[in-house]
């Protein structure tokens, strides 16, 4: 499974602050990830398309060709607002 | 925990922290000048809620984080602040949770022989708290609720 984490506006918007994601034993890249979520979630693909999402895997930031793998943490992060 | 010249890791110290309750800037800037006699200057940046951002009214703010990851990117921040500056110790301490107007929000603390270099790393540290922290803040305004995207 990997756990994937939805903060702020994006939790708001889906209603939800995660999914779980079964890799069903193949490997993915973070970007086919997405790709399923998205599918699953068509909310979150709108949100997406925007392009200001950033993603994180096992809370260190990731590219879409990182591969993900059983047991990951992935988290999707609106843009910050801290301070 | 590595120690390099006498500085612990920033859990040990709680130099580092996100916290829901308000924090004493009295008490953290003493903890600061304590860290070593040689703080010749302590220089700080208190962040505080005001009322009214990019033409609303604001009633309240809420923050939200990634736990874990916000407390990582804090130390990292700290950790690169003492390594390219020339402080002795720093403290990064975030609130979370609702938060009135006029309450605090973030502090950082910074303490250094000479103040030239107190000042540089204290602007850094806001700047890249607010460009890589997962926090989040949303504003609540007479038109209803608003997750802010901070423009750079």
């Amino acid at each position: 499974m990997v756990k994937v984490r939805f903060f702020a506006v994006l939790k708001k918007v889906v209603g939800r602050d995660g999914i779980d994601v079964d890799l069903h034993q193949q490997k993915l890249t973070l970007g086919q990830l997405l790709g399923q979520i998205e599918r699953e979630l068509p909310k979150v693909r709108d949100i997406l398309k925007e392009g200001k999402v950033l993603i994180s895997i096992n809370q260190e930031m990731a590219r879409e060709t990182d591969l993900v793998q059983d047991g990951d943490e992935v988290a999707l992060l609106p843009p910050f607002a801290g301070g | 925990m590595e120690e390099v010249k006498g500085r612990k890791s920033s859990s040990l110290l709680e130099r580092v922290r996100i916290q829901e309750e308000d924090f004493s800037v009295e008490e953290e800037t003493r903890k600061i000048k304590e860290s070593s006699k040689r703080v010749g200057g302590v220089v700080s940046f208190l962040g505080t809620a005001r009322d009214f951002s990019k033409g609303r009214d604001i009633n309240k703010i809420d923050f939200e984080y990634y736990p874990g990851m916000a407390e990582k990117k804090l130390s990292e921040i700290r950790e690169q602040a003492l390594r390219d500056y020339d402080i002795i110790d720093l403290s990064i301490i975030h609130r979370v949770g609702p938060i009135q107007i006029g309450e605090n929000i973030v502090l950082i603390v910074v303490g250094a022989e000479h103040r030239k270099d107190a000042f540089r790393a204290c602007s850094w540290c806001i700047d890249e708290l607010k460009r890589i922290t997962p926090i989040w803040k949303k504003e609540t305004t007479p038109q209803g609720e608003v997750w802010v995207e901070e423009h750079p």
